[in-house]
């Protein structure tokens, strides 16, 4: 079976690394938005603390024997506490200078994550063992499914869903929105400002690292791993704009869909198609898709 | 305060004057390639810092002039036959014409969109390098050589390659110091301060802010084509997002907005990075990522900075 003369099975196979690359760049673009929405941070470390998310789950399978269902709850619980760290004891204090001193801060942090990882496990990857329960594969008839790979874009869609309810639809998700809009009014209610920005810093940085355990049976687990997909996810980010959590989610995927189309017709351009359609945007909509003016 | 700063204006030409006097000399004291790449990260420093430390825009994008310069005055050189200064201008208009793309792509969006969009640029750019064949992928642009400076001077004794860049250094350096002290440099210093004003006052911002961005990228491609003649190599280290970094760093350490902060940066990192590559390995990144921290944190004013608060200081004493 062809499609405009590819087959069915490349172009179904493309479409689904497209679809998981889009997941990842839907939760990671979700956590830098929510961080950005509260903060005001861009925060330079979520390539770090996806990577981090990914080591975790490894060094828990081979040294503790911790096996991945357990990891991929831990793994965001032990990654976001250090960020609750992070923001506790640094960028607390940089709420009041230009928003670049926070990036500019998560940058040296990135950098000094990546650089002991890459000290202690060197730069070619670690494999992660696909687990048990989700081995082999289904013929669909026009392609062939291996099980984990459709199970990462059901468990980063249900994650992204889950936080959209979350923010829009709950009451903790309410005093955010409430936060992000004016934290002092938001204070004077009553409501403890300062450790619900905890708590949104603690919360994005475990969506990352629940990528990273997502990714890790996918992708090598290398201390690189993170910091090439950042750069793309903060591309996906000016294209969609980060008013909006739902923006974030379908932005997120469709590109991830535009870069497996491109990388079966044209895979020379499939490195820079996003950072090109960023470009269009930019020269279109300077808002981004989702943005507010 | 008028007292410590007529001071300053006093004292100015007497340091600058000595520091030409030292970069005279300097190459008889200490190994010229050590030297030779200060003044290029010097120079790519001050040229970051007219944009950061002047107009207040932070690229995080920087490295894509430094290294897109670097290769095509290689390329001019090596495969085009080209003496050296063609070479260095080539490398220069090159990056002022892509620094006019990443300019007006930018300058669309403020904060921190500005820098997300500068360095998603510049690692399209990084890509590009990487793919294409006529920059040598992975290898880089290899056995560059530096030739004869105006088809007389040779450059391969390293004293007379160490005045090349020097006399660079010293061109680049003038052009960014009478730009902070022109009437634009102030139009620029206002837009940093408070752009609406700016704006009110009439001003294009706009043009202001990418006229500044292509004399920077100029600029720190014209740091890159020299490094590129220096060690006949353009690589792809020149063009990675961690240059881009590293010459923030470099800013930031020696101190934002100080005529002479980048340079010392520059020199304090590279003399670093040289002493530690062989004793730490890979711990070189994490100290680098621990400066940044620590410069963030507790040392905002940089070096420079801080010394010249320190003056202050102790004139109104």
């Amino acid at each position: 079976m062809e499609i405009f003369g590819v087959p069915s099975a490349l172009l179904g196979s493309q479409l689904l690394v497209g679809l998981i690359n889009g997941s990842f760049y839907a939760i990671l673009s979700l956590g830098l938005a929510i961080i950005f929405g509260l903060l005001n941070i861009i925060n330079f470390t979520h390539g770090a603390q996806y990577m981090m998310g990914a080591f975790v789950a490894w060094i828990a399978l081979n040294k503790l024997g911790i096996n991945y269902w357990v990891a991929l709850l831990l793994a965001p619980l032990a990654v976001g506490a250090l960020g609750v760290l992070i923001e506790r004891t640094m960028l607390r204090k940089l709420y009041k200078l230009d928003h670049l001193y926070g990036l500019l801060l998560t940058f040296g942090l990135a950098l000094i994550f990546e650089g002991i990882f890459r000290d202690q496990y060197g730069i070619s990857g670690q494999s992660y063992p696909v687990p048990e329960l989700l081995q082999g594969g289904v013929n669909l008839g026009f392609m062939f499914l291996p099980i984990y790979r459709g199970w990462v874009v059901v468990a980063a869609l249900t994650v992204c869903f889950a936080t959209w309810f979350i923010i829009e639809k709950t009451k903790l998700g309410a005093y955010l929105r409430a936060g992000t809009e004016n934290p002092q009014m938001v204070q004077a209610l009553g409501i403890n400002v300062p450790l619900l920005i905890t708590f949104t810093y603690g919360f994005g940085v475990a969506l990352a690292a629940f990528a990273g355990v997502l990714a890790a049976p996918i992708y090598q687990v290398s201390p690189l791993m993170g910091s090439n997909l950042i750069i793309v996810v903060f591309a996906v980010v000016v294209i969609g704009g980060m008013g909006s959590i739902m923006g974030s989610i379908l932005t997120g995927i469709g590109l991830g869909l535009i870069e497996g189309l491109t990388r079966v017709f044209y895979p020379e351009a499939s490195a820079v198609v996003v950072f090109v359609i960023m470009v269009i945007v930019l020269l279109v909509r300077p808002a981004g898709l989702f943005g507010k003016a | 305060m008028n007292n410590t700063n007529s001071m300053f204006a006093r004292a100015t030409p007497l340091l600058f004057g000595a520091l030409f006097v030292i970069g005279l000399i300097a190459p008889f004291a200490v190994y010229p390639t050590f030297l030779m790449k200060i003044l290029c990260f010097g120079l790519f420093a001050c040229a970051f810092n007219l944009l950061l430390g002047f107009v207040g825009l932070l690229s995080f994008g920087h490295a894509a002039f430094l290294g897109s310069a670097g290769y095509i005055c290689g390329m001019l050189v090596r495969d085009m036959g080209v003496t050296p200064e063609v070479g260095i201008i080539g490398g220069t208009l090159a990056a002022g014409a892509l620094g006019w793309v990443f300019g007006v792509l930018a300058i669309r969006r403020t904060g921190i969109y500005f820098a997300m969009i500068t360095l998603a640029l510049s690692q399209m750019v990084y890509f590009v390098v990487l793919q294409w064949k006529a920059t040598g992928g992975e290898d880089g642009l290899q056995g560059v050589p530096r030739g004869h400076l105006f088809g007389l001077i040779d450059l391969s004794n390293n004293i007379a390659m160490y005045y090349l860049v020097f006399a660079v250094f010293c061109i680049g350096f003038f052009i960014i110091y009478r730009t902070i002290h022109s009437p634009f440099g102030q139009i620029l210093k206002a837009i940093r301060e408070n752009e609406p004003r700016a704006i009110s006052l009439g001003y294009d911002v706009a043009k202001f802010k990418l006229l500044a961005f292509v004399l920077s990228a100029s600029l720190a491609g014209m740091a890159g084509a020299t490094k590129t003649l220096v060690f006949q190599l353009a690589s792809l280290t020149d063009v990675h997002w961690h240059m881009s970094g590293e010459v923030v760093l470099m800013t930031l350490l020696g101190g934002l907005g100080t005529i002479l902060g980048p340079l010392v940066g520059a020199a304090t990192i590279v003399s670093l990075q040289t002493e530690l590559a062989d004793s730490v390995g890979s711990w070189v990144t994490v100290i680098m990522g621990a400066i940044f921290v620590i410069c963030v944190l507790l040392f905002r004013r940089g070096i420079v900075g801080e010394l010249q608060a320190l003056i202050q200081r102790a004139g109104i004493r």
